[in-house]
């Protein structure tokens, strides 16, 4: 797919920019697919295994698919004795899924993350990077009714 | 009781920090001015003088890092701000950049002054997108005004890895390769990103550098405790009435920390125990909390002051059950390039699952041990060094929490 490369190709002269190339595609479509990581190698001049290598290293990219709002709930030890637990049980309940899952129309994919840096009120969860601080479970429909 | 001390944070909710006048009316840049007037190793040995010991984590005496780095001759050296900030429970660097970014960018330029680079990155972890656009923002303005001279700064953005917080690995991030720490040495002052001299600094190191240079070096070795000087902000979480950050000099005891500024416990409830400097901090019990905060003295009751995180849980908590959380996170942060930590950690989380489970044993607690102590010797970097700290501290102070759960 040519869009990738239109993507990828601003970060060619940036020394490095494989990772900025690949933050800029997942901009985009929230995931990196098998195409975006071979035009990168062949951009950045490198070989397809070691493009991938570095597309999984970081639990900021993913190789699958994923809805449009990524739900990342933070599992750290603060956020872990502030209850992040009923957290994701609420979230479960009101979307149907476990954590990893995408629900079925694409919009909603949860994941678990470690601190995020929003510790001043916890449990923590992000929304498209967007932190939610100081969650309870009560809140979680009011706040996924954002994303309708 | 003891009172803050704001330096790093002399501009917090007083300036617009999207408004480069505003922290040049703070008599901002003036520092870089005069650190422009003077010879690079001047500036070098001020910043030693200073006492000024590195805020990320391994308390490394800054001036003579950065001693390294001008010593060594070379066609191109760089200066890397650490803002990585992914220990949990800390949102300092985060704080100060939010609030102040130009303190963080005049830092790095008197940085490049004093080894002789003109290129600086800032590291900035992905989960700050709105931090990235705002050290943008100040950069572009400070290179409209001409304030950093011939002095370049480029922010690169993480992708959520914990382990790109350790120095090496933060290069090979950089350099666009999978962030696997490098073995040192060659440390970065000699050479670190694409093998030039280096000087990588955290966040709130680079915010005490303009301070230092503007008030000297006197001035600030006589803040706080002698081998440790200035002040340290703090980030509260867990079991504490205040879930607030603090600035305050570094002869702060934990108990002022806690009790004081963090205003106890919440619920009428005791206290059980705190872990300071992040998650591969010491668990620290209620006997120890007269110490002050400062790295020689933390280090002396086996724990840390790391990033400055301040981990409070109250007697009713699990210590156990958090312990096993930690552990789980250090095997998923592990970045596999060594065995010990690959294995190690994943064998820890095993052991400590299995405790918490209620079908561990005495056996297990033991091997617990002796796997922390080969681990602590035999990992490669700070990670897996540091993993099982707060297994090991805990089954030393809270061994009957332990024995409760083993058969
Ligand atoms: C696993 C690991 C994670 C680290 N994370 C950070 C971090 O997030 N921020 C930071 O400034 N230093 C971090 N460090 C410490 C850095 O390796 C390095 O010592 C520091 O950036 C040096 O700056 P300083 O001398 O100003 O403290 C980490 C170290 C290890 C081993
Ligand atoms: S100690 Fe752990 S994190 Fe560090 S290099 Fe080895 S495997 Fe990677
Ligand atoms: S511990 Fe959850 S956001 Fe920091």
């Amino acid at each position: 797919m040519a869009e990738f490369k239109e993507i990828i190709m601003p970060f060619k002269n940036t020394p490095g920019g494989i990772i900025q190339a690949f933050h800029a595609v997942q901009k985009k479509i929230n995931y990196l697919p098998e195409n975006a990581i071979i035009d990168a190698a062949e951009v950045f001049g490198i070989p397809v295994k070691e493009a991938y290598g570095v597309a999984t290293f970081y639990s900021y990219f993913s190789i699958k698919p994923r809805g449009k709002y990524i739900i990342r709930i933070c599992e750290s030890a603060p956020c872990h004795v502030a209850g992040a637990a009923e957290i994701i049980a609420s979230l479960e309940r009101e979307l149907g899924i476990k954590i990893g899952e995408t629900t079925g129309d694409g919009k909603f994919t949860m994941e678990l993350t470690e601190c995020v840096g929003q510790c001043q009120a916890t449990p923590v969860i992000t929304i498209n990077g967007k932190p939610y601080a100081g969650v309870t479970p009560q809140q979680v429909a009011e706040i996924l009714a954002e994303y309708e | 009781m003891a009172e803050e001390l704001r330096l790093v944070l002399k501009n917090f909710g007083k300036i617009n920090p999207l408004k480069v006048e505003d922290y040049l009316s703070a008599g901002g840049y003036k520092s870089l001015e005069k650190a422009r007037s003077m010879n690079p190793l001047e500036v070098v040995e001020v910043m030693k003088k200073s006492g000024l010991r590195g805020r990320g984590g391994a308390g490394f005496n800054t001036g003579q890092k950065w001693f390294f780095a001008h010593n060594i001759q070379a066609d191109e050296k760089f200066v890397v701000c650490n803002a990585d900030e992914g220990e949990p429970g800390t949102y300092k660097d985060r704080i100060i950049m939010e609030n102040d970014p130009h303190i963080v960018l005049e830092g790095m330029a008197i940085c490049g002054h004093a080894i002789g680079a003109t290129q600086g990155y800032i590291y900035c972890r992905g989960e700050y997108p709105g931090v990235v656009d705002t050290l943008n923002t100040a950069i572009a303005q400070a290179k409209e005004k001409g304030l950093l001279g011939d002095f370049n700064i480029e922010v690169r953005m993480g992708a959520g890895a914990y382990v790109c917080g350790e120095e090496t690995a933060l290069i090979e991030s950089i350099e666009g390769n999978r962030g696997e720490p490098r073995f040192r040495p060659p440390y970065p002052p000699v050479a670190g990103l694409w093998q030039k001299p280096t000087i990588v600094n955290n966040v709130e190191t680079f915010a005490n550098v303009a301070q230092i240079i503007e008030k000297g070096a006197e001035w600030f070795a006589g803040i706080g405790a002698k081998s440790f000087p200035g002040t340290k902000v703090l980030t509260l979480t867990g079991d504490i009435n205040k879930k607030i950050f603090i600035e305050v000099p570094t002869d702060t005891t934990i108990k002022e920390v806690v009790f004081g500024f963090g205003g106890g416990i919440p619920d009428g409830k005791k206290f059980k125990a705190v872990q300071i400097g992040g998650t591969s901090g010491g668990f620290i019990p209620e006997e120890f909390i007269e110490t002050t905060i400062d790295f020689d003295s933390m280090r002396k009751i086996e724990a840390t002051l790391g990033s400055g995180a301040v981990f409070v849980i109250d007697e009713t908590r699990d210590i156990v059950d958090v312990v096993t959380r930690i552990a789980k996170f250090f095997e998923h942060e592990s970045c596999g390039k060594c065995a010990p930590c690959r294995e190690g950690t994943m064998r820890v989380h095993l052991l400590m699952d299995r405790i918490n489970d209620g079908k561990g044993s005495q056996a297990d607690v033991a091997l617990l041990k002796k796997l922390s102590r080969v681990m602590a010797s035999a990992c490669l970097c700070g990670l897996g060094q540091a993993a099982p700290t707060p297994v090991v501290t805990t089954i030393n102070h809270f061994g009957m929490d332990y024995h409760a759960k083993v058969q």
